[in-house]
């Protein structure tokens, strides 16, 4: 009788062996699981990395370098006056509802986007925006108010993505675009299916047929879905000192790439003694921001000099401008007149934040400077005390949103920074359109930031990703917050 | 008083104590040396095995691990003293009054007790946080705050024995005041049973503590705690595992000597106790 059992059951097992083909599926973790599925309504970040590209298009998108490519719009004409953008778009594109894509779901989406109601995260994308015309069903015509350098990079956002009249109210919870992948289903509080869209427009853009996204906050489960190949990728592990063993693995790739992430210890300009660029500079040069990577990050951020992220064309490398040097921060303090500082560092839980504090308080002992940590609970008290209020001496977050440098010339901005050059450079660099001559506004900008130190700039987040080895085609970098896996496929 | 002069030594106790002792001297020793400053950060020696850098290694700031230890110790001691004495107090005073005037004193006492004994210290401490700001005066606040009711029901019991006593009596007839008789009689013949008790809720601060800490609600970074290590420690524990060992050891053994104290105080105190556990 057992051996009975035991044959069928090897006989049944036989069965469940597929033959050796390319897998089809990919299941992808993230930390977080997103708040709905309409990247144009809100802010947070988890809901590009599910949708963007994958299942919303815009007119363009960017690459995994950070340039802007075409998508749903083939190609386009700018006015020389800068003024008049024409977009002749693709043919034969169909919504997942069936529905056919043209112009006139364009002008809905953007009209949506910047209605004073609407609730889109980005709105300054929209704001040059005068009229958007649409002369037949495959031509677009937006006219600006004043020219703007980053519109058609604004416009690869997710933020920015078309959206269909008929569905696009239920887009939260059953999103509807023209992406190669459809929304299948969403299991609360676990993951979300998608799957293969058989009428996508561009014919075998992919190979997967579905693909799951998992939410695991903890950082040692994410570990062990990785291992027991519950997960295929985590393209965003969450601790950087589990990371290093996936190094190791040679079943695993593992890839430090950049995020948008600029890791900033703020000082708040508006209070003595921060109120001295000589203050503000001798902390930089008393900060080691190789030793603080090193023990906040285990080595994987990328040091910075600056507010702009390496993944951006513009970016220039800054951190020899006030490099550290205890004994020049020791004089400028002197100088300064604060000698004996005693400053508190207002700390969010986020383990790069706290570990960061720790460590810049026993750098900053060493110029003889007394930084106490005030623990201080993300986001909400955060919020309220620092980014609200403005009640803080200095403190430490990462700012993830790309190209947001103009953070530095808003005046109501928790930095309390005011710099009229500064703030030309950025007015300059948002209407220039010449590209060179945008992107060297951009270096002038970042110049200005290093040398007058409105924050300690410290590293670059880095995007820690792992995944089966058999995986190809995912993103090392993320020049926007995404998992971009139409190019995805597995060896074999 | 007169329990501590008929103090008999037992394995129990010897064992206990000595654990305890070793605890207090790291702790009182870590104030005057540690083997390295044990905030001082040396990056480029991080995460260096042990007796490689230091006896115990380092952890991912490059600190002294042995230094962390002792350290945390005072820093465990610190807290867990004036939460446990504070709590001993309140609970006290509580269970001798309703223990001398019984009635509805006794009833409103006991059931605050069980309202009080319903929150669990994590709970009380994230709420005292959430009132005076976490740190180490909102986690001594919750550790006292759980120890009350125990110390109440512990000390209720007990008095209320020596309250049916002829002597008491007598003195009731003499008109002598409830609250001369609860300090001059009552108290020190219960003295024993709440040193006994201190010592096994000592223990239970001291996990509570590293509990706290843990969760970032107790002692605040970079004063080093043994709850706070274990956390830090966690995703380590791969690459650096002597990180998590160092203060769980360090924990288990300090717990596991003050129960054992507690337990040897209790027999040595009253042997007529042996076997039984207190009331609690």
């Amino acid at each position: 009788m057992s051996k009975r059992i035991l044959a069928a059951a090897l006989l049944f097992s036989a069965s469940l062996v597929p033959a050796y083909a390319a897998k089809t599926s990919l299941v992808v973790g993230m930390p977080i699981e997103p708040p709905g599925l309409d990247p144009t309504v809100a802010a947070p970040v988890a809901i590009r990395e599910v949708t963007w590209v994958n299942l919303y298009e815009g007119l363009v998108r960017l690459d995994r370098t950070g340039k802007v490519q075409p998508l749903l719009a083939k190609s386009w004409e700018v006015a020389p006056d800068g003024l008049t953008y024409t977009f002749k778009l693709q043919d034969g594109v169909k919504f997942h509802d069936g529905s056919t894509f043209d112009s006139a779901d364009v002008k809905f989406a953007f009209d949506r986007a910047r209605d004073p109601k609407s609730t889109n995260a980005q709105k300054q994308i929209f704001a040059p925006i005068a009229s958007i015309e649409t002369p037949d069903p495959s031509t677009v015509v937006i006219k600006l108010k004043e020219t703007s350098g980053n519109f058609l990079y604004y416009l690869s956002w997710g933020d920015a993505v078309i959206v269909a009249p008929e569905t696009a109210e239920n887009n939260k919870a059953n999103p509807v675009g023209t992406g190669p992948f459809k929304f299948k289903s969403w299991t609360r509080g676990d993951r979300v299916e998608l799957v293969r869209n058989p009428d996508y427009w561009q014919k075998d853009k992919t190979k997967l047929e579905t693909v799951t996204f998992r939410f695991i906050n903890d950082a040692q489960a994410q570990v062990a879905a990785l291992r027991a190949g519950d997960v295929d990728a985590f393209p965003n592990l969450g601790a950087p000192e589990l990371f290093a063993e996936f190094q190791k693995d040679a079943r695993f790739k593992a890839v430090a790439g950049n995020t948008e992430g600029e890791t900033v210890a703020g000082l708040n300009s508006a209070k003595k003694p921060f109120d001295d660029p000589r203050v503000r500079k001798a902390l930089m040069h008393a900060v080691d921001r190789k030793a603080l990577v090193d023990g906040a990050y285990s080595g994987f951020g990328r040091p910075i000099g600056s507010f702009f992220s390496p993944n951006h064309p513009a970016f220039v490398d800054l951190t020899s401008v006030v490099p550290y040097d205890p004994e020049k921060a020791k004089a400028l303090l002197a100088e300064a007149g604060a000698s004996n500082l005693s400053i508190t560092i207002k700390t969010p839980q986020m383990a790069y934040a706290s570990r960061s504090a720790e460590l810049l308080s026993a750098m900053l002992a060493e110029v003889g400077v007394d930084l106490k940590i005030i623990p201080t609970e993300f986001p909400a008290k955060w919020i309220e005390e620092v980014f609200k209020n403005k009640d803080y001496d200095v403190t430490i977050v990462s700012h993830t949103e790309p190209l947001d440098i103009d953070i530095f010339a808003r005046d109501t901005y928790y930095f309390n920074y005011k710099n009229d050059k500064f703030k030309a450079a950025i007015s300059d660099a948002a209407k220039t359109t010449d590209e060179k001559a945008r992107f060297a506004k951009y270096a002038e900008a970042q110049k200005i930031l290093a040398e007058d130190v409105p924050a300690l700039f410290l590293f670059q987040l880095p995007k820690l990703g792992v995944w089966n080895a058999k995986v190809k085609g995912l993103w090392e970098n993320s020049p926007i917050p995404s998992n971009d896996v139409t190019e995805v496929t597995w060896d074999e | 008083m007169r329990g501590i002069m008929r103090l008999r030594p037992n394995t129990t106790l010897v064992v206990g104590g000595i654990l305890t002792a070793i605890l207090i001297a790291t702790a009182l020793l870590s104030l005057v040396w540690t083997p390295e400053l044990p905030t001082r950060v040396r990056v480029a020696m991080r995460l260096k095995a042990p007796l490689e850098n230091g006896f115990l290694g380092t952890d991912h700031f490059g600190r002294d691990v042995t230094s962390l230890l002792m350290a945390g110790a005072w820093n465990s001691l610190a807290i867990a003293w004036p939460a446990v004495l504070l709590g001993a107090a309140i609970g006290t005073a509580i269970g001798c009054a309703a223990a001398a005037w019984k009635g509805i004193a006794d009833e409103i006492a006991m059931r605050a007790s069980d309202v009080v004994f319903a929150f669990p210290a994590v709970l009380s401490a994230i709420m005292i946080g959430a009132l005076v700001g976490s740190g180490p005066l909102a986690a001594v606040l919750a550790i006292a705050v759980f120890n009350v009711p125990v110390f109440a029901r512990v000390t209720r019991g007990v008095a209320l024995q020596i309250w049916t006593l002829d002597y008491i009596s007598a003195a009731r007839a003499l008109g002598k005041h409830p609250i001369k008789i609860t300090l001059q009689d009552v108290l020190p013949n219960i003295a024993g049973a709440l040193i006994v008790q201190v010592t096994i809720q000592l223990a239970l601060a001291i996990l509570t503590e590293a509990g706290l800490s843990y969760l970032g609600l107790g002692v605040r970074p970079p004063n080093p705690s043994w709850g706070r290590m274990l956390s830090d420690s966690q995703t380590y524990l791969s690459q650096a595992p002597w990180l998590a060992i160092a203060p769980g050891v360090a924990i288990a053994l300090s717990v596991l000597g003050l129960n054992l104290l507690g337990d040897g105080l209790r027999d040595a105190l009253d042997p007529t106790l042996r076997g039984r556990g207190v009331p609690a």
